[in-house]
């Protein structure tokens, strides 16, 4: 697929489209239908498509796998880290009050964009996880066939 | 469309049937109003689960096998839980109505209250992060698990075949 000159030049177009649409749906998500589920999924997909036209190797490159573990940890550790800290500032797990005192719905909408990028994060870590292994695994078994050829 | 994914043995066909049927029931959730549900159908029915599905089909051989002959066990508990599923739909109230328990308990609550507890007009974001994060916290757990279990399941078989490759080569090394 590396030599088609339409899917890559395509390619090179949507992805950016891709990745900003992800990006508005993480952050536009309390406004419109959206949120850190779909927002990680969407952005997984433009780096699986980018993987797909241009080789796993190169896709490594761009966001290394041990890059993609320590994500996958970041996220859920930024959704328990801001739960944990509401229990710092004086309230309950998750409780995001405490987190900007005075004012509660702007503690509210903070607290609720910090938590939808930790889901954010983490879904679209994981994702990419998921393809990264399953792809290197076809690369393993073709490996292993063509030795027994030889 | 279910049953044509049930009935086909070229398993790339069901692969892209299900697809299809994923977008299907998008729109349908598009078209109840239901804007998160029909995004996520969207994203994760229709394009991630296929990829991943075509990424692990292409590991596995195309053709679905003939099978081994009819198991009449599993078709009578199959026929028993369907007819008691549809028996038990009789008690269900009528879709929609608005006295239903389901429009009693929180709901209204949420709808009323949202804007002014948080200020955000998305009710689903606001209960999905707010006022039900812990459940949101386990989910985002129970995906993490899942990556931990596949990285588990596909990195070990990884290792382990790639062992009787480097073994001769230090056999001859130590002779």
């Amino acid at each position: 697929m590396k030599t088609n000159g339409i899917l890559r030049v395509v390619t090179r177009f949507l992805i950016p489209l891709i990745m900003l649409f992800a990006l508005y749906i993480q952050f536009h998500g309390e406004y419109s239908p959206g949120g850190g589920f779909q927002a990680g999924v969407i952005f997984a997909a433009a780096w699986i498509l980018f993987a797909l036209v241009f080789g796993l190797d190169e896709a490594l490159a761009v966001i290394p796998a041990k890059a993609q573990k320590v994500l996958a940890s970041v996220g859920v550790m930024l959704y328990s880290f801001i739960g944990v800290l509401g229990v710092v500032l004086g309230g309950r797990f998750l409780d995001f009050n405490p987190l900007i005192p005075g004012s509660p719905q702007g503690a509210q909408q903070a607290g609720i964009i910090l938590v939808e990028l930790g889901v954010g994060i983490t879904v679209a870590a994981v994702v990419m996880i998921v393809y990264t292994l399953f792809a290197d695994r076809l690369r393993v078994v073709a490996d292993l066939t063509r030795e027994e050829i030889d | 469309m279910a049953i044509a994914v049930l009935r086909m043995r070229d398993l790339f066909a069901a692969v892209m049937l299900f697809a299809i049927y994923s977008l299907v029931s998008a729109s349908l959730f598009a078209v109840l109003d239901a804007g998160d549900v029909a995004l996520t159908e969207a994203a994760v029915g229709a394009g991630i689960s296929t990829i991943l599905m075509l990424v692990a089909l292409s590991l596995a051989p195309r053709h679905e096998d003939q099978g081994r002959g009819r198991n009449l066990t599993a078709l009578v508990v199959v026929l028993v839980t369907g007819a008691s599923l549809v028996y038990a739909t009789w008690d269900l109230p009528p879709f929609g109505a608005a006295d239903n328990p389901i429009h009693q308990h929180v709901a209204p609550y949420y709808l009323q209250e949202s804007y002014d507890d948080i200020g955000i007009p998305n009710v689903v974001a606001s209960i999905l992060a707010s006022y039900r994060s812990i459940d949101t916290l386990g989910e985002v757990y129970v995906i993490f698990t899942a990556g931990i279990g596949v990285m588990m399941l596909l990195g070990a078989t990884r290792r382990r075949r790639r062992q009787p490759v480097e073994e001769p080569i230090e056999g001859e090394e130590t002779e």
